[in-house]
Formats: structure tokens, C-alpha cells, sequence
């Protein structure tokens, strides 16, 4: 008989069936990958981004394919806080997993009042967004300067009831300071990384791909830099991180978890396999039996 | 809507770049204008691909596609007996059902696939339908619009065959209860233009890119009169009047 593998994960008091959590903005509110399998056997789903009002995201070109990965510029398109906390959130809660909102901001206000309005909220826990490329005003301004993430970290803390996970932009100065500066500033745990600032250029067209110039690079290109990024950062602080950036096979989700992360984010993979959460968590059971690792939790921050 | 691994039937070229593709299919009816997001590679390409569906059989689907870029020049290499994984079928497509009298398909390049696949739809439920072919030069798949259609109207750019010109040139759409077409941008814009004029719905399918095909990503979000609409899945059929070109 196979022998039983404990997936079982905890990240910030909240207990976690597996680790494996469908990464923001590419996931939706989950309803749509419930066609295909049970999302409810992930261990918990991150929303898309939300903004406290309604956003159309941006025009233009959207997804681009590049070489082991894509680009992104959707612009944070949602419907808003007010409707997530209506009509959002009883959809994602019939699957009995974390639910985590993400949420993003313009300005200090929209953090502090969005963090405030989902506080009061059904949700299980709250990410904070300080890392998106592709809103001009703010998204990743805030995840650049550790100052300026610990000043707004601490405003949004103030207000949130809820565990606080902070997701981090690799484009920030200096990922370790960003997550000291996020972890003093009261986050509960921290996610990273969301993508990389990129560009493509149609050189037929001669001009930029995307209306906003920059885009967000995901998938397996940055999965060895998450993974250093990931690294260092559990090195320095104290809290539990959940390790995003490229995240494809069990064999990913191993190394993150040796490189110290508490549990994962799958986010382009869903292009490339719509069963790829299932698949994962499949794969993830048989690598740990032939590893002979009994126990997930044994592995974490051995490397 | 379903994710399988199915066999590949057959992969030809029938013109410089323009390829047929059958593959085995026993799932779920495909609706007039539905479309699968395709792929025959593991991770080497991250996306699949999304191609509507040209004609559908009983045990088989048939796609028609032009090779633009990576993923449907891998597609052209495949081989009969070889695997592809399908997830479908993705989209609203055509609404056959609150489709009477007489209909016009208005299609350009590969935008004419999805048509012939919709033809055949409206023509067993009892629908009169013409088709209005434009091609750049080579034309394709007339056989297969044959038994569907009353009257087909062919157009190539240079007039290698047909009309010289543009198939909107050949068409009036008063004589039509209902405009159905697929093709570029420029033409479905004329096409709408010309239905406008004359009162007559008319029916748009769009090409976009996209990451999931599903409704998730919001990677083909496109503005419409009635707020921000997925292509994938509020569309890719949107009616003219709520389009906003």
C-alpha cells in the first residue's frame, strides 16, 4: 500500500489541506476552472485582483506569448470591492478552501478603506498587492521602496482583522529589505514574486507590443530567480512565505518548500494545463512517496 | 466543456498556408461558431491556441487553420496518429435557434472555417443560407459549404477566382433577415456598417488573443456597449450593435 503523505500546510494560523494555491489574476473567483475539476482540492484560491472600485483594466493587447513563459498587461480589470464582498465571495466559499482576497491599490485610501471593507468580510485571509506592473498610477509603485511598502503595510495593518499576506514585485530595489520592511511593518506572512517588469517589441508594426509599453513577465523563465528570490528572503525573516514564479511540476513545488516556502502559488501553469492544480497535487503525492518524504512540513528550508 | 488527449485523423495542407486538421472527437455537440483552444506540445509554448471548428462529425472535428506564428507551425508539423489535447468547447457561438428566414455567412480568410461548421447548423433546422467567401487569392473549402448553402459567392483580391475585389462588394444585406460573419476586423466592421443601413442583425465572431480560453484570465477583455465582455467566453459572437468599432 502507498504510504500516506501529510500535504498538510499552515500559513499564518490558517491551516491549509495542501499547498498549493491558484495564483491572483489567473484564476478569476475560481468558478470557471470548477468546470473542468474540483478547484475545492486545492488548498486554497487567491482572488483576482481586486480594487475598491471597479476597474475596465487596460486596452491593447493583453497575453503574449514569450520563449518558457508570457507577458501580461490586463490592468487589474475587476469589478471592485463592493461587489467581490456581494456577490464574489458565497461563489468561492462552496469549494470549502482558503479563500484569500487580493487586493490592490491607487492610493493609500483605496488600501486602507478596500482592507477595511473586506476585513468585515467572509474571507479567510487578505494579500495584499504592492507588485502590480500594470497599473500606472501606484500597483508596483508601493512594492519598489521598502519605505514606502512599510508605510502603507502599516496603514492597511491598522484596519485588517484578517491574517495579512503581502505579495511582493521581484522589481523591488531589494527583495530582502522589501520583506524585512513588510514583516516589521506587521504582515502576517508575504508572497513572492509576482512578475517581472518586461517588454516586447512587433517589429513588424515597429512598435511596442503592449499600450503600457511594460508588461508582466510570468512562467517557468523566472522560475530560478523566484526561487533565489524565495530563498533569501525565508532566510531573513520570520514569517511564512508562499513561493510564486514559474511553479510547473511537483518537482517545483519540492524545491520551493526546500527553499524555505510554506506553500505555493500556481498561477501560468493554468494556461498551459487547465488541470494543472489537480495534476500538480496528483504528482506532488507519488514525488513525495518515491522521496520517501512522509511529511511535507519535514522538507521546508532544508536547502 | 472538457480537457481531453485525442488522436490526430489526419493534418494536410491545402494551400500555401493554410492546413486542415481532423482529430477524433466523441464529446460534448459543438454550437455554430464554438471554437477549442488547441495544443500538441507539453511546455515548450506556453499558450494553447484557440481555432474554431470547421465541421463536426459524429466521431471527429475538423479545424481549419493559417500558419501565423509558433504554435500553428508546430500544429503543421503533426502527423496522422499523433495526440492533441483540446480543451472545448469554449464560447457562446452563433445563436441558431433565434435565427429565421434567410441568412447571409460573410466570411474572409480563415475567418470561413467556423462558417461552414455554422452553414450546416442553420441549414438542419430548416434555414436558407448564402455564403460570401472572400479570399486573398487561393479559395478553400467551397466543397464543404456546398450542401449547406443555397447560393455561394466567391471573391479573391486579385480575381484568381470569383468577383475581383471584396466580398462585401457582392453582398445586400436587405435581402437577408440575418448577417452572420467572421473574418478581419476590416471586413466585419463593413459588413456591420452595410447591416446597419439596412436594419438587418448582424452577427460578429472576434479573433483574439488568449491565455485560458475559459473566462478566467480576462486576457481578451474587450469593451462593449454593455460594459467589458471576454471574448473567450461572453463571446467570441457578439451582435454588431453592441460592438464598439
Amino acid at each position: 500500500m502507498d504510504k500516506i503523505v501529510n500535504l498538510s500546510v499552515e500559513v499564518a494560523g490558517v491551516p491549509f489541506k495542501n499547498p498549493l494555491i491558484a495564483a491572483s489574476g489567473t484564476f478569476g473567483f475560481g468558478e470557471e476552472y470548477n468546470e473542468l475539476y474540483d478547484v475545492g482540492c486545492l488548498g486554497g484560491i487567491s482572488s483576482k485582483g481586486l480594487t475598491l472600485h471597479p476597474k475596465d483594466g487596460n486596452d491593447g493587447i493583453r497575453v503574449w506569448e514569450t520563449a518558457s513563459g508570457m507577458m501580461n498587461s490586463v490592468g487589474l480589470q475587476n469589478p471592485g470591492v463592493e461587489a467581490f464582498v456581494e456577490s464574489g465571495i458565497a461563489g468561492m466559499r462552496r469549494f470549502g478552501n482558503v479563500l484569500i482576497a487580493n487586493m490592490g491599490g491607487h492610493s493609500m485610501e483605496d488600501y486602507t478603506t478596500g482592507a477595511s471593507l473586506l476585513s468585515d468580510a467572509d474571507i479567510d485571509m487578505l494579500e495584499l498587492n504592492i507588485s502590480c506592473p500594470n497599473v500606472k498610477s501606484g500597483g508596483m509603485a508601493f512594492g519598489i521602496k521598502a519605505e514606502v511598502a512599510r508605510e502603507v503595510v502599516s496603514e492597511v495593518r491598522k484596519v485588517c482583522r484578517k491574517p495579512l499576506i503581502v505579495k511582493l514585485s521581484p522589481n523591488a530595489e531589494n527583495i530582502v529589505e522589501m520583506a524585512l520592511a513588510c514583516e516589521a511593518a506587521g504582515a502576517d506572512a508575504l508572497s513572492l514574486v509576482n512578475t517581472f517588469q518586461a517588454m516586447a517589441i512587433d517589429l513588424h508594426k515597429r512598435k511596442p507590443v503592449f499600450n503600457n509599453v511594460y508588461a508582466g513577465l510570468s512562467g517557468a523563465a523566472i522560475k530560478p530567480i523566484a526561487l533565489r528570490m524565495v530563498h533569501s528572503v525565508c532566510k531573513q525573516v520570520h514569517i511564512p512565505v508562499i513561493g510564486i514564479g514559474g511553479i510547473y511540476t511537483a518537482e517545483d513545488v519540492l524545491e520551493f518548500v526546500m527553499a524555505g516556502a510554506a506553500a505555493v502559488q500556481i498561477g501560468t501553469v493554468n494556461f498551459n494545463n487547465p488541470l494543472a492544480g489537480r495534476d500538480i497535487l496528483d504528482a506532488l503525492v507519488e514525488l513525495c512517496q518515491r522521496e520517501g518524504i512522509a511529511d511535507i512540513n519535514e522538507v521546508r528550508g532544508i536547502c | 466543456m472538457k480537457y481531453i488527449e485525442s488522436k490526430i485523423l489526419a493534418n494536410q495542407r491545402i494551400t500555401d498556408d493554410i492546413f486542415v486538421l481532423k482529430v477524433a472527437y466523441k464529446e460534448d455537440d459543438v454550437n455554430a461558431g464554438q471554437f477549442f483552444m488547441l495544443k500538441s506540445w507539453d511546455s515548450e509554448l506556453t499558450l494553447m491556441r484557440p481555432i474554431s471548428v470547421f465541421k463536426a462529425e459524429e466521431d471527429a472535428l475538423w479545424f481549419m487553420y493559417r500558419t501565423v506564428g509558433q504554435g500553428t507551425r508546430k500544429m503543421a508539423e503533426l502527423k496522422r496518429g499523433g495526440r492533441i489535447r483540446l480543451l472545448g468547447p469554449c464560447g457562446n457561438g452563433y445563436p441558431c435557434g433565434e435565427i429565421k428566414g434567410r441568412v447571409a455567412v460573410v466570411g474572409g480568410g480563415v475567418g470561413i472555417p467556423p462558417l461552414c461548421h455554422t452553414s450546416k447548423l442553420l441549414h438542419e433546422q430548416g434555414t436558407t443560407v448564402d455564403a460570401y467567401l472572400g479570399y486573398r487569392d487561393e479559395p478553400f473549402a467551397l466543397e464543404d459549404f456546398e450542401p449547406w448553402c443555397t447560393d455561394i459567392f466567391v471573391s479573391t483580391e486579385h480575381g484568381e477566382e470569383g468577383y475581383r475585389g471584396f466580398v462585401t462588394d457582392l453582398l445586400h444585406p436587405e435581402q437577408y433577415d440575418v448577417v452572420i460573419t467572421c473574418g478581419p476586423e476590416v471586413m466585419m466592421r463593413k459588413v456591420a456598417a452595410m447591416c446597419a443601413e439596412k436594419d438587418v442583425t448582424c452577427y460578429c465572431s472576434l479573433e483574439h488573443r488568449m491565455a485560458c480560453g475559459i473566462g478566467a484570465c480576462l486576457g481578451c477583455s474587450i469593451r462593449t456597449k454593455n460594459g467589458m465582455k471576454r471574448v473567450c467566453k461572453d463571446g467570441p459572437v457578439f451582435q454588431s450593435t453592441d460592438l464598439m468599432w
